[in-house]
């Protein structure tokens, strides 16, 4: 019965060879590659908590009295789609959670995308011929941010408007096109009729559709150019190691796929994500202290919390403090990143065959000393982004802390990446941990056998007794470091 | 089965009308200081705070006179304990209080006996308060240095606008009439008393709010909403990745 409707199928669309191909390709098992599936899960997982959102959510600014079941805001004036979040969050079966779900997935989802970019990063793994994926990768980083910050602006409450109030400010001060770029975005003077109209769609049709389309590139590119992997027994620049997709890595891909659901879900159930009802309907005219981005904005806040109000005026036209954090610095941040291979490769002249065995990190000083200087000047500016509240928490001055973040930031990026070249070249110079253990085994009989010279470099311990029967010498002393 | 689940119906009960009672103070509160001795007064005011602000209440080049400030002013700085003052540090900071409730009294009518203007305890009456009302002015006149939640917040040079849950309904009041610190005092002018009661109840009901979807993870924000998303959700995950992953 199912050879007949394969057949029927096969004889129609010719797919049986391909599919058979497809079954059986191999994916790598190290952990490692399983980041970027928690992004790609998490990214699912957005989309269906999402669509349940839309069915409820009212993307408007039109004015309406709120009379929900809340009982702080009975009878206040509020947006359309500040009052229709208060309902799907607590009138709307399951709107709670699945808001909640939806938040925390975004938030699991960049999470991930960073540590996938660090892991792709830090093994080398964006050599040629693997520098278009990067370039989509990053272009997936850059949109999952801004879709981010798009979906945390949407329900028009004090927080999002904050957020939206600073980006208008942002866009304003651009050089000679800002207030073109501000008027073009928002539709007008903020806070302008038609911002939350613009933000849904580019919310929920213009950006999950790019991210959706490049998410398919990234994959049908990693399928065509197979997994890199690690260097161990039997693999080699032209063959992949690991599981086939059937059976194995399928259902072991499921199942990830329902840990990353449950993990989601357990933070929706019992961790509260962004309570709008508490912070208030937004009004330009009101502010909260400790107001703070999404963490994946937080270094965007930082940088902007930190440089100082440098004003330069040239050719008749000022260029305000803000356009130095707020546009500069992403536009270099994301260049570099961008940019990286075809860097590296200038530099190493590593750009003449395919690279498809990784690096281990330690194996590249350099590459890996600049990674942990850059990542540590990212971390210092989102920690800067809570200057307030750690200021009012450990009971310290605001100002203050101000004045040693900036000069933290100045000074742990070279540290940091020279204590890690250091480091690195030291591991380096010590002989693969694997060569040097001592391997002590016990044989049937009861005797002990002693390996103290591993294969060496690249063996994979794979133990090699020394044909020796040691039964009269005791087990020796674990070497120490060993 | 039946009678437990009864019980278990009744502790319920009882830990709602708590809640409840928590959410909506009943009765008027009434305004401490009224009864208090003018003489123990004295006899407190000469050694705990003549030292700094002088034996008449005239004031030193250390503190400023107490001639005028009126009760609401004496109550809210000793009953919060930040008088007598903590040697060091920029700022007041809230302790447990140096004198009993009787005390207090009796210092509020020492001092409002020199010179009797300024402002009184405030008589609050919270349960005709307007919670929505309150909610509309403090997001307005407070948030911006206490916080939408009234964590607190920082001010410039190491001060900080304090986080209002440990301040009790009067002390909050007293501290919308007195301006403590780098507040600004707000007179009847500004809020008049049913405005005052209506912030000083939702003040109160940020204490506990109607707030369901979990842990609120210290209501302070997307700060410790990014530290979970990242500790507990990609750390499980992480976890999981070892658990289901090759690790050599």
């Amino acid at each position: 019965m199912i050879k007949r409707f394969n057949r029927w199928f096969d004889d129609r669309l010719g797919a049986s060879g391909f599919v058979r191909t497809a079954l059986n390709k191999v994916f790598p098992d190290h952990w490692s590659f399983m980041l970027g599936e928690i992004a790609l899960y998490s990214f699912l997982l957005l989309l269906l908590t999402g669509v349940y959102l839309t069915f409820f959510f009212e993307p408007s600014l039109k004015e309406v009295m709120y009379h929900g079941s809340y009982a702080p805001l009975k009878g206040v004036e509020m947006s359309q789609a500040y009052e229709s979040t208060l309902h799907l969050s607590f009138e709307v079966r399951a709107g709670m959670v699945m808001r909640q779900m939806h938040h925390w997935a975004a938030i699991v989802f960049l999470a991930a995308i960073v540590v996938h970019v660090g892991r792709v990063f830090f093994t080398g793994a964006f050599r040629r011929p693997r520098e278009i994926n990067w370039v989509v990768g990053c272009s997936l980083l850059v949109l999952a941010m801004a879709n981010g910050f798009a979906g945390y602006s949407l329900p028009d409450d004090q927080l999002s408007g904050t957020g939206l109030r600073i980006a208008y400010s942002i866009a304003l001060s651009i050089p000679l096109g800002g207030t073109w770029v501000a008027y073009l975005l928002f539709g007008g003077e903020f806070p302008s009729e038609s911002i939350i109209s613009r933000l849904f769609v580019i919310h929920v049709l213009f950006l999950p559709l790019l991210i959706l389309g490049l998410l398919g590139a990234h994959m049908a590119i990693l399928w065509r150019q197979k997994h890199t992997q690690f260097r161990g027994k039997g693999k080699t620049e032209d063959n992949v190691v690991g599981s086939r997709l059937w059976p194995s890595y399928a259902l072991k891909s499921v199942g990830f796929f329902f840990i990353v659901s449950a993990v989601v879900a357990l933070l929706g159930g019992v961790a509260q994500v962004n309570p709008i009802w508490l912070y208030g309907p937004f009004r330009a005219a009101d502010v909260s202290a400790a107001s703070q981005p999404d963490w994946y904005v937080g270094w965007l806040d930082g940088a902007l919390r930190l440089f100082p109000g440098w004003e330069i005026r040239a050719f008749g036209h000022t260029i305000p403090a803000v356009f130095f954090p707020g546009v500069l610095l992403p536009t270099v941040s994301f260049g570099l990143l961008f940019g990286w291979p075809f860097i590296e490769a200038r530099f190493t002249k590593e750009n003449e065959r395919e690279y498809h065995l990784l690096d281990r990190p330690r194996e590249r000083p350099l590459r890996t000393g600049i990674g942990v200087g850059v990542i540590s000047f990212y971390v210092v500016l989102f920690f800067a982004a809570a200057t307030d509240v750690l200021a009012t928490v450990f009971d310290v001055s605001v100002t203050g802390l101000l004045v040693t973040f900036r000069a933290v930031l100045i000074a742990l990026p070279p540290v940091a990446a020279s204590v890690t070249y250091r480091l690195c070249k030291e591991a380096n110079a010590l002989p693969d941990e694997e060569g040097t253990a001592p391997v002590v085994s016990r044989t049937p009989s009861g005797a002990y056998v002693l390996d103290d010279h591993g294969g060496g470099n690249g063996s994979n311990g794979a133990s090699r007794a020394d044909g020796v029967d040691h039964a009269d010498t005791p087990a020796p002393e674990p070497s120490p470091g060993a | 089965m039946a009678r437990r689940g009864g019980t278990v119906l009744l502790v319920v009960a009882g830990l709602i009308s708590v809640l409840v009672t928590a959410l909506h103070p009943a009765a008027a509160i009434e305004a401490p200081g009224t009864d208090g001795d003018i003489q123990r007064g004295h006899e407190l005011y000469t050694p705990g705070c003549s030292s700094c602000h002088g034996l008449h209440a005239e004031g030193t080049r250390r503190a400023p006179p107490l001639l005028g400030v009126g009760a609401a002013s004496v109550d809210f700085w000793v009953s919060s304990g930040r008088m007598p003052l903590k040697t060091g540090g920029r700022q007041a900071v809230r302790k447990p209080p140096e004198y009993d409730r009787k005390q207090i009294d009796d210092l509020i009518a020492y001092v409002t006996s020199l010179d009797p203007g300024g402002p009184p305890v405030p008589e609050l009456d919270l349960a005709r308060a307007d919670l929505v009302e309150g909610g509309e002015l403090f997001r307005s006149n407070c948030a911006a240095c206490h916080g939408a939640v009234a964590i607190g917040g920082a001010l410039a040079s190491g001060r900080q606008a304090p986080p209002l849950r440990p301040a009790s309904a009067v002390q909050a009041a007293e501290a919308i009439r007195i301006g403590p610190g780098a507040m600004p005092s707000v007179g009847p002018d500004t809020f008049a008393h049913d405005q005052l009661e209506a912030v000083v109840r939702y003040v109160e009901s940020l204490d506990h709010p109607d707030d369901p979807g979990g842990s609120g993870l210290g209501h302070a924000g997307p700060i410790p909403e990014g530290f979970v998303g990242w500790l507990v959700g990609l750390g499980a995950l992480l976890l999981a990745c070892f658990w289901i992953g090759e690790r050599e």
